[in-house]
């Protein structure tokens, strides 16, 4: 018997001229927690479309328990044991939790007609394979994205899985729900199951895997065991360059005696914010940690003017203003990136220019018509200043990556001259290489032009890294604050677990 | 889910409230006259209803119905006077074989060139129309020409019952073959790999297709069937009129999907049951009969109907968001 479950040796695919996998290897031993690492784009998603046998190698061979398989199909890849829980989880929404645990057992069995109290013992039994409580007769879309995943992995050990691939498993997860994540991979790597984890998020990777292989640009450019590894290295391996994170030191003398950018006075709002005090002066970034429902988006609506009727005042430039419509808040110098930037704010089907411009249109037509020139060329500088990747402002956003996405969002925001810009979750979903440039824009922007930034993020590293002071929320109140440089990660970390 | 919230129950509620209403406003809504003509006016609705519902589950949707039914109806009693056959089996397996088979035009463009079904059902609708007008005939085939058996067929009760002034009144056996084909599609869409193979569709295509549903087997399944159950509706309904009008069955497609909305299906798909569609077309037909024992004008109901429609989506294109939320 071989040790090793799934071995791919020196396989090659190629789209269309565009090396995707070049010449890598990997193997995966049984019952492993195997960590795949690498940037967007770095042919992560056509390796696990290799071993799905949704794609065949041009070049190189598979071998399953030892033997070399040949073209191997998406069904014989399933009979061998390979399971893939997509990101999307690939669930139905419109029906039941029983439903969807029995589906792929149905459809391997080939019924045609189907028994309704065998659906129930097959969705049993799934739940208790993995030891959970799911309401078996709820709609799936009726579920958190916690519990969507747990339908998927329940799913997946239903069809006697040997190795679980797992695509970006905790990107839309809190804190609390990955632990119960981890604790699940744990339990099913006990029963001898592999679990391949693929992320860009080193944290993790180094906190649950027991060997991590690294790929760039279709090839693998390191692996060994997770001990081996260290957060600085992975990132060298995945961008092929050290990204050095100093904290971020707020200019006191420069911006100390200018009035705050915005000030608030016991800004309340039903039960979602609680008397909020809070003052940001020009230059200063400061961070908001807390855990999902903790009232930190609700500030950030409440700054943006989407949620009129609160009470309390809100200054912005030493002007008491107030904020009732997102107009009254762009007009007043506040911009705002939202958490979910696809479906709240960008066009995606629209270029690069017209999400830029989206909200400068005003200044740009004084008259009736929009000043074609002027519009160009504000294009033009703002892909210049934010480094987006593209030969042309015309190219539609959709076509982007995630992290030049967002600095189109950013840029758009720069163009209506705003003095106090709110992240929220402004690198969720972002590369490693892209992150750490959003950061340097963003600290770059503070420090020279003296915006005030509000970062709200899950992300503790990148706050700690990239503001001055971090204040922590909790039942819609601030409940304390600190000065990251006498902070770590981890005492942030530990008072957000200890918060209930 | 609790039995109250089911849109089905929902459904019968309001209609249970509609009737009683009606009922006030005019006795003679509740005699069994009515009542019979009422069930009588469902079933051709009701058979076609049957297969938008099916294209509906599925994310689609199906405006090309009504020409497939009058050219399968009247190609088939053309073809029935052409070798003068006069029997009822063969024609009405005819009927349906051609519906299918415009079906399968159906299916064809929309799983090969991934086509929204709207475009597509608009276009083979207005072809297969425009052939039947251009190629076929125009002309009527009355009651004069039309084959026997196919009226003695439509002309069978399953009760008869005479009034006080001596003319006799019955309930229709085609109901029964409109209740079989409803039980049959329930049946399938509820026990059958396949049915369920629709709601995953209408669900998630995507995900559909990884779990190893056989996509271009469910979408041939579902535009054949519902052209089937178009063709056999126009046939029956040549039958229960005694008359084949090659220019029939304009503007049904709003009637019907209508019903299908109202019965609860959901516009973006994954959702519809068909007790809940058979409620569904009893309510529209319903309220257009109320309205013409209330002598409203006939441009009326168009707006009715057209209030029917826009009300009915909001409410669950509002339920089907709240779900998602």
């Amino acid at each position: 018997m071989s040790e090793n479950f799934i071995e791919l040796r020196n396989v090659r695919k190629e789209f269309a001229g565009v090396v995707a996998l070049n010449d890598l290897s990997l193997t995966i031993r049984k019952g492993e927690i195997h960590c795949l690492a690498g940037e967007n784009g770095s042919g992560k998603s056509t390796l696990i479309k290799v071993m799905s046998g949704v794609y065949q190698p041009d070049a190189g061979e598979v071998h399953i328990d030892g033997n070399r398989v040949e073209n191997l199909s998406p069904m014989a890849s399933i009979e061998h044991g390979v399971q893939v829980i997509y990101q999307d989880f690939s669930l139905f929404g419109n029906l039941t939790v029983a439903e969807n645990l029995a589906m792929n057992v149905q459809l391997r069995e080939q019924r045609r007609v189907l028994s309704w109290r065998r659906v129930r013992e097959i969705a049993k039994e799934a739940v208790n394979r993995l030891g959970v409580e799911l309401d078996l007769d709820k709609d799936v879309e009726q579920l958190p994205t916690a519990g969507k995943q747990l339908v998927a992995i329940a799913r997946a050990l239903m069809s006697d899985a040997r190795l679980i691939i797992m695509d970006e498993p905790t990107t839309a997860l809190t804190g609390k729900e990955i632990e119960t994540l981890f604790r699940i991979v744990k339990d099913i790597q006990s029963r001898g199951i592999a679990i391949l984890f693929v992320s860009h998020k080193m944290r993790e990777m180094l906190e649950i895997s027991e060997h991590i292989t690294v790929i760039r640009n279709g090839q693998k450019v390191a692996d060994g065991p997770t001990s081996d590894f260290d957060e600085a290295l992975i990132t060298r391996h995945m961008t092929g360059s050290d990204i050095v994170s100093e904290p971020y030191i707020w200019n006191r003398e420069k911006y100390g005696v200018m009035p705050p950018r915005v000030e608030t006075r016991d800004l309340s709002s039903g039960s979602d914010l609680d008397k909020i005090n809070l003052s940001i002066k020009p230059g200063e970034i400061v961070g908001v940690s807390g855990l999902l429902g903790s009232g930190r988006t609700e500030l950030a609506l409440a700054l943006f003017g989407m949620m009129p009727g609160y009470s309390g005042t809100i200054a912005i430039n030493g002007q008491e203003t107030t904020l009732d419509t997102p107009q009254d808040a762009i007009k007043a110098g506040v911009a705002y990136v939202p958490e979910d930037r696809l479906s709240e704010g960008l066009f995606l089907t629209q270029g690069i220019d017209r999400n830029m411009l989206s909200t400068s249109y005003e200044k740009l037509a004084p008259g009736l018509l929009i000043d074609q020139n002027k519009a160009e060329e504000w294009v033009e500088t703002m892909i210049r200043d934010m480094q987006i990747a593209t030969p042309t402002g015309k190219k539609l956003v959709k076509e982007l990556s995630g992290g030049n996405q967002q600095r189109v969002v950013i840029a758009r925001w720069l163009l209506t001259n705003a003095k106090f810009l709110i992240l929220n979750g402004p690198t969720v979903g972002v590369d490693v290489g892209s992150k750490a440039e959003i950061h340097r824009i963003i600290r770059e922007l503070a420090q020279k032009e003296g915006l005030a930034v509000l970062m709200i993020s899950d992300d503790v590293p990148e706050l700690v890294h990239n503001c001055n002071r971090i204040v922590l929320m909790h039942r819609g109140a601030f409940v304390e604050e600190m000065a990251s440089v006498d902070t770590s990660e981890d005492q942030i970390s530990d008072k957000l677990k200890n918060l209930t | 889910m609790a039995w109250f919230q089911k849109s089905e129950v929902v459904i019968a509620g309001i209609l249970v409230l509609a009737m009683i209403l009606i009922g006030l406003v005019n006795p003679a809504f509740w005699s069994l006259d009515n009542m019979f003509s009422l069930l009588r006016s469902n079933i051709i609705i009701g058979i076609m209803a049957l297969g938008v519902l099916l294209v509906m589950i599925s994310g689609g949707i199906d405006v090309s119905f009504p020409a497939f039914a009058v050219a399968a109806m009247y190609l088939t009693i053309k073809g029935m006077l052409y070798f003068n056959y006069d029997g009822v089996v063969l024609p009405f397996v005819a009927a349906a074989t051609m519906g299918a088979l415009f079906g399968c035009l159906n299916a064809f463009f929309v799983y090969k060139f991934r086509m929204i079904p709207l475009i597509v059902t608009l276009g083979t609708g207005s072809m297969v129309r425009g052939f039947l007008l251009g190629v076929v005939g125009t002309s009527m085939i009355n009651i004069n020409k039309m084959p026997d058996a196919l009226i003695d067929f439509g002309k069978s009760d399953i009760i008869n019952m005479v009034k006080p002034d001596g003319t006799t009144f019955g309930l229709t056996a085609m109901i029964l073959v409109y209740v079989g084909l409803a039980i049959a599609l329930h049946f399938v869409l509820r026990y059958t790999m396949i049915g369920r193979g629709v709601y995953a569709l209408g669900g998630d295509p995507e995900a559909a297709s990884r779990v190893g549903f056989n996509i271009r087997k469910i979408t041939f399944f579902i535009y054949c069937v519902a052209g089937a159950l178009a063709g056999f509706a126009g046939l029956l309904h040549s039958g229960m009129i005694w008359l084949a009008n090659p220019r029939d069955f304009v503007g049904l497609e709003l009637d019907v999907i209508a019903a299908v909305v109202l019965g609860g299906a959901s516009i973006f798909g994954g959702r519809g049951s068909v007790l809940g569609t058979m409620l569904g077309v009893f309510m529209l037909v319903m309220v257009k009969n109320s309205l013409i024992i209330m002598k409203i004008d006939t441009t009326w109901q168009r707006v009715v109907v057209g209030v029917i429609i826009v009300i009915a989506t909001a409410i669950t294109a509002w339920r089907d968001r709240r779900a998602n939320a």
